[in-house]
């Protein structure tokens, strides 16, 4: 009746169930928070079932903010142990427990961390961007946010019930099939990336359509602010590759279910299929990382230096040729996997080619500075950062793209050290660059600048000693996972350092939690106007806070960086502004509740519970089929409700 | 409200300067330091020495973009800073063909320049490409098991586990194959790791330059062992290896078939064991554990180029 | 009705087309993942039976047949809708329903014919590859009938809305789709691994 599922899934670590202690304490305290201050309603109504993309794309930021820190605490736990226990024997922390820590810290960390990152702030700013009310599927935007919600709620619950995954971030067949990892580990990891991988799958669907179809009469696609290309590159990435991916979590699955042969190593299994569909599909997926970061760095850069982006045009063939060229290297990720010469050489050179559009966009941001006036504030303290820490990553990654170099490199601590150079450098520097950046657009104060500053030389200095030592390692002959070494190598000492280097970084995350609180806190001291960097695009245009429906009237656009020309421009025509009454969507469940049901489908299959995946599987389809058949599914907000806000926000008269 | 001007060197900026450069300079010691423990930088062998110098010549040429690239930065970002209202503001220049022109070309060439080293440097660097010499080759078979290495040496007849000799200024031929998860075979001193995976062979070749003691070991995970999965590879002379094979010869331990499944169990920190070679059949019926009964091997007809039974 | 909500309909049609086009390319990539493990695991028969001993190309044809027949049916159906005819669109949609189904029957029938036999996706990695795209398309097919009977009862309930006109649109483009991956199916999977 309950499959496998049994009392020996609750966890025997001391460590494992001080996790599980933690979060369950910390959740019972926003249970208990949520009771006392009677905000359950309040929640329900206003947060967890809107459609409002302002309101997804926070949620979404939330949830990747509290990822980041179970990121971080694996990292912890993974540099705790090499630095302090792997070179004698043993330690608390099992090699089992190493494994599925170093499984989950990945696995967390992009899925979770760096992904909701991304779909958070796009969904804040993309409609704003393109000067419209909404995406161009709201419910589907709640769907996807769900999804990647029950994602989230798999991964976390492999704390609890069950094990995780000991076999990486991407689960390499035959160690992920039932010969050589029988438990619930792998199964886990493979549904909660299923199921947030559907999320990001149809968000790539939903943004293509909203950039494509509804900006403003007027912007055409070379007016679009740049972040908004990149965007554009990124959800045209996710649109051609996660179905790779959910075909081959698919066959892994049945593979570990119903007894077919895809990746297993006898009866005909391939396990280099795996290899190949996985990374087709994981290239493109850094990339997805990466572009937005991109983008929110090109909105930041021309605003702090008070000028142009320089080559425009240049930099959207750039983004489009880097979009392009991603689906063409994956196999640099198995150059030792024996292709043979030509294939390597191939795919080695045009993995070089992708450093040449990257190098394009990194000198075009460098001048803008040019004869610029630059005001180093924190968004562009961070960009400094990305390009010096990204410069070294796109070097190494340069260094490895040669299969010659590759063949010595790979799976040691020198790859381990060019990707995070690549994913802290640019995708989490971007997203703190464009969290302190449009902070204040949606709170109404800035984030304190000190504390700010302090963040970031502690996340770069700390970045520094935690992965040039990785650099040196590598070369050292050391390989990536490793949860002991023997002691007569000299290794330990750099991995001190490292450690030394993250304590730095929790520094900085320190510095960060103690900012946003003090900020909160201090916000009539920091409270600013609605456009408070003098902001070149139409976000800043709106008042803050900003109405439900984005703009009062949708105006047609003329100019590349409408707002900056409507203020400075002298001889520029104010246009008629025109007010309509205006449709949003209601509020839905819908979301949730397909979210919960994808839980219960996940932990169903997981356990071999099958009635109970299959009855969640068909109420997920009947609520689909109920919510497109619904009829009244949108409000409408009076032309005399718009002018009481408009006065109200904006204080003008409509 | 006008700002005082501030000294260019304020007690932060000194702070932060002599920071950089003592970890500059810890990094330059440390470097110089253990320059022999830095295995891929100190080759043993012709492959990692070839490997090393692709290193240093893609470095030194990338350098052609990233030295630009700090100091503009850098430069910019001084002689532009807000409070420098000397400098020249031009708030509407957003482009400048010529310039953009030179940034796409140069690093075009340095990637096509990188392109051509990279075509010549992987076919002359492909691990099937057997390593020219007078000496004749060495075969040895290598099996990646649950956490430990078996060597199989078909023409002297004998196999070792976790350790593998082999006779300097001789090209040995690896052909290696897995009978656990996926695993990678690699003696950074002497270069090219390739991956072993179950019912297939990949190849190898590697040359020892000097008598030596290096390290291997595995660099896929493959299991709760992976970290144990290390392995000694000793080059000695022809002499010495000669004779270490005589004294396996006569020894008492033999590998056939019963054994080597006791031997293929999961274990972690399997002792160094020498074996008298009891099945020479031993390495093709590992391999075949996986494979079908019609000699259709998929790996053979996938995408990959490797050899089924050799 | 008034020109606003007609522009508002026609954007709303623009949009879910679009975004269902999108989809529709999202399925494809899906299929081409399934497509190429099917062919590199083609020969990989593990001592079981090869694509030429297990496969008919007559019970083949006939699917193929019925498909086929059945996007033509849907497309009449559609062209009912667009003349505003609700019962030829509904008599329409239901062969194209009846054709589907016997599609889906002659498809389980050689599936449990072939487990029967022994022949499952647990006997080798070509069968893995067989039954998973072969079936993810049945799959497919199943959810466009379900679909379908949705269509015909919200038919029967409001008659020709605009929404159901939209979605039915949709329904067309989803059941073209995947007749043309059957096409595929058909020359890749039965034609080629009967000739080989």
């Amino acid at each position: 009746m309950w499959g496998r599922l049994s009392l020996d899934a609750l966890p025997h670590d001391m460590i494992t169930i001080g996790g599980v202690i933690g979060g369950g304490l910390a959740l019972l305290a926003g249970i208990a928070a949520l009771t006392y201050f009677k905000k359950w309603r309040w929640l329900w109504t206003n947060w967890l079932t809107s459609l409002d993309p302002k309101k997804i794309g926070v949620m979404y930021l939330v949830v990747a903010t509290i990822m980041l820190l179970r990121g971080l605490a694996d990292a912890g736990m993974l540099r705790a142990q090499q630095a302090v226990f792997a070179a004698g024997d043993g330690g608390p922390i099992s090699p089992d427990l190493f494994q599925q820590v170093f499984s989950a810290h990945g696995t967390i960390m992009i899925f979770f961390v760096a992904m909701g990152a991304l779909f958070g702030i796009v969904n804040l700013i993309v409609p704003l961007h393109i000067g419209s009310r909404d995406v161009a599927f709201p419910l589907l935007n709640s769907i996807s946010f769900w999804l990647f919600v029950a994602g989230m709620v798999l991964i976390n619950l492999a704390l609890a019930v069950g094990e995780f995954s000991t076999a990486g971030w991407l689960a390499y067949p035959p160690l992920s099939e039932l010969q050589y990892s029988p438990g619930t580990g792998v199964d886990y990891w493979i549904w909660s990336l299923q199921i947030a991988g559907i999320g990001s799958l149809l968000s790539g669907i939903n943004f293509l359509v909203t950039i494509f179809t509804m900006r403003r009469p007027g912007m055409s696609f070379m007016k679009m602010p740049i972040f908004v290309w990149s965007v554009v590159g990124c959800m045209a990435l996710v649109v051609f590759a996660f179905p790779i991916l959910t075909a081959t979590l698919s066959m892994l699955s049945l593979d570990r279910t119903i007894g077919t042969h895809f990746f297993t190593s006898d009866m005909g299994g391939n396990p280099m299929m795996y290899i190949n569909l996985i990374w087709a599909w994981g290239h493109p997926e850094v990339y997805i990382l990466i572009l937005p970061a991109f983008g929110v760095f090109s909105e930041i850069v021309p605003v702090f230096s008070k000028k142009r982006l320089f080559g425009y045009t240049s930099m959207v063939l750039a983004l489009m040729a880097i979009t392009f060229l991603s689906f063409t290297v994956w196999l640099h990720h198995f150059f030792t996997m024996g292709a043979g010469a030509n294939v390597n050489a191939f795919f080695g050179i045009m993995t070089m080619v992708i450093a040449i559009p990257t190098g394009v966009k990194v000198f075009n941001w460098i001048f803008t500075m040019y004869r610029g006036r630059v005001k180093f504030a924190t968004p562009m303290l961070w960009f400094m950062g990305f390009v010096v820490t990204f410069t070294i990553g796109g070097l190494t990654g340069v260094l490895m793209a040669v299969p010659g170099i590759d063949f010595q490199v790979h799976n040691s601590l020198f790859l381990v050290a060019h990707f995070h150079n690549m994913i802290i450098g640019g995708v989490i520097f971007g997203f703190f660059a464009a969290l302190t950046y449009w902070w204040p657009k949606f709170t109404g104060f800035r984030l304190h600048e000190g504390l700010g500053k302090a963040a970031f030389w502690c996340w770069l200095i700390g970045f520094l000693l935690a992965f040039l030592p990785l650099y040196a390692l590598g070369f050292m002959g050391a390989a990536r996972r490793l949860d002991s070494y023997d002691a007569s190598l000299g290794w330990q000492g750099l991995f001190i350092v490292a450690g030394v280097g993250l304590l730095i970084i929790l520094l900085g995350v320190f510095f960060q939690v103690v900012q946003v609180g003090y900020s909160i806190w201090k916000r009539r001291e920091l409270a600013v106007g609605a456009d408070p960097w003098d902001g070149r695009t139409l976000e800043w245009s709106t008042s803050t806070p900003i109405a439900e429906y984005n703009f009062a009237s949708l105006t047609p656009v003329i100019y590349r960086d409408e707002f900056w020309e409507q203020k400075h421009r002298s001889d520029v025509k104010k246009p008629v502004e025109l007010i309509e009454p205006i449709r949003v969507p209601k509020n839905t469940g819908v979301g949730a509740g397909i979210g919960l049901l994808a839980v219960i489908v996940g932990f169903g299959v997981i356990w071999h519970i099958w009635w109970l995946a299959l009855a969640a599987l068909l109420g997920s389809i009947v609520i689909v089929i109920v919510a497109t058949l619904k009829e009244d599914t949108e409000r409408i907000i009076g032309v005399d409700e718009i002018v009481a806000t408009e006065k109200k926000l904006r204080g003008v008269k409509v | 409200m006008k700002k005082s001007v501030k000294p260019f060197f304020s007690p932060w900026r000194v702070i932060f300067l002599v920071v950089c450069v003592v970890i500059i300079a810890s990094l330059g010691a440390f470097l110089l330091l253990n320059g022999k423990n830095i295995a891929v930088l100190n080759p043993q062998g012709i492959i990692a020495s070839k490997q090393k110098d692709l290193i240093i010549f893609t470095v030194l040429l990338s350098m052609i973009v990233v030295v630009p690239v700090f100091i503009m930065l850098f430069a910019f970002a001084w002689k532009y800073r807000e409070g420098n209202t000397k400098a020249k503001y031009t708030p509407e220049a957003d482009g400048n063909r010529l310039i953009e022109i030179t940034w796409w070309a140069i690093p075009l060439i340095i990637i096509a320049i990188l392109s051509v080293v990279t075509w010549v440097s992987t076919h002359d660097l492909d691990p099937y490409k057997k390593l020219k010499s007078d000496t004749p080759a060495l075969t040895i078979r290598v099996v990646a098991l649950q956490w430990k290495w078996l060597f199989i040496y078909p023409d002297q007849g004998i196999a070792t586990v976790n350790e593998v000799r082999f006779p300097e200024d001789t090209p040995v031929n690896f052909e290696i194959t897995a009978d656990a998860p996926m695993s990678a075979f690699w003696i950074p001193n002497l270069g090219t790791q390739t991956y072993a995976m179950n019912g297939m062979t990949s190849k190898l070749s590697l040359e020892a330059d000097n008598v030596g003691e290096y390290r291997g070991s595995n660099t896929n995970i493959s299991g709760e062992g992976y970290a144990k999965m290390n392995f000694k590879a000793i080059a000695t002379s022809r002499h010495e290896f000669d004779m270490w094979v005589k004294a396996i010869a006569g020894s008492n331990s033999h590998l056939d078939w019963t054994v080597y499944e006791e031997l293929a169990k999961p274990n972690k920190n399997q002792p160094v064991v020498y074996y008298m070679l009891h099945e020479p059949e031993l390495y093709a019926m590992i391999q075949h554990k996986y494979m079908d009964d019609q000699t259709t091997n998929v790996q053979q007809s996938g995408m990959m180029n490797h050899e089924g039974m050799n | 009705m008034s020109k606003p909500r007609l522009l508002e309909q026609k954007f709303l049609d623009y949009k879910t087309s679009t975004g269902f086009w999108l989809y529709l390319m999202t399925d494809c990539v899906l299929f081409a993942s399934l497509f190429a493990t099917y062919i590199v695991l083609h020969p990989a028969t593990a001592g079981g039976p090869t694509s030429g001993e297990i496969f008919s190309l007559p019970m083949a044809l006939t699917e193929t047949i019925i498909l086929l027949t059945s996007s033509f049916t849907c497309g009449l159906a559609l062209l009912a809708l667009r003349q505003n005819n609700l019962k030829q669109l509904v008599i329409w949609l239901a062969v194209t329903y009846v054709l589907g189904v016997s599609f889906l029957t002659i498809e389980l029938s050689e599936f449990a014919a072939l487990v029967g036999d022994g022949h499952s996706w647990q006997q080798s990695a070509f069968l893995s590859g067989f039954f998973t795209l072969v079936g993810t398309h049945g799959f497919h097919i199943f959810i466009g009938l379900l679909w379908l009977l949705v269509m015909v009862a919200v038919l029967f309930k409001k008659g020709i809305t605009l929404k159901v006109k939209r979605q039915l649109g949709l329904f067309g483009l989803f059941w073209h789709f995947l007749d043309l991956v059957w096409v595929f199916i058909f020359t890749v999977v039965y034609l080629m691994g009967v000739a080989s």
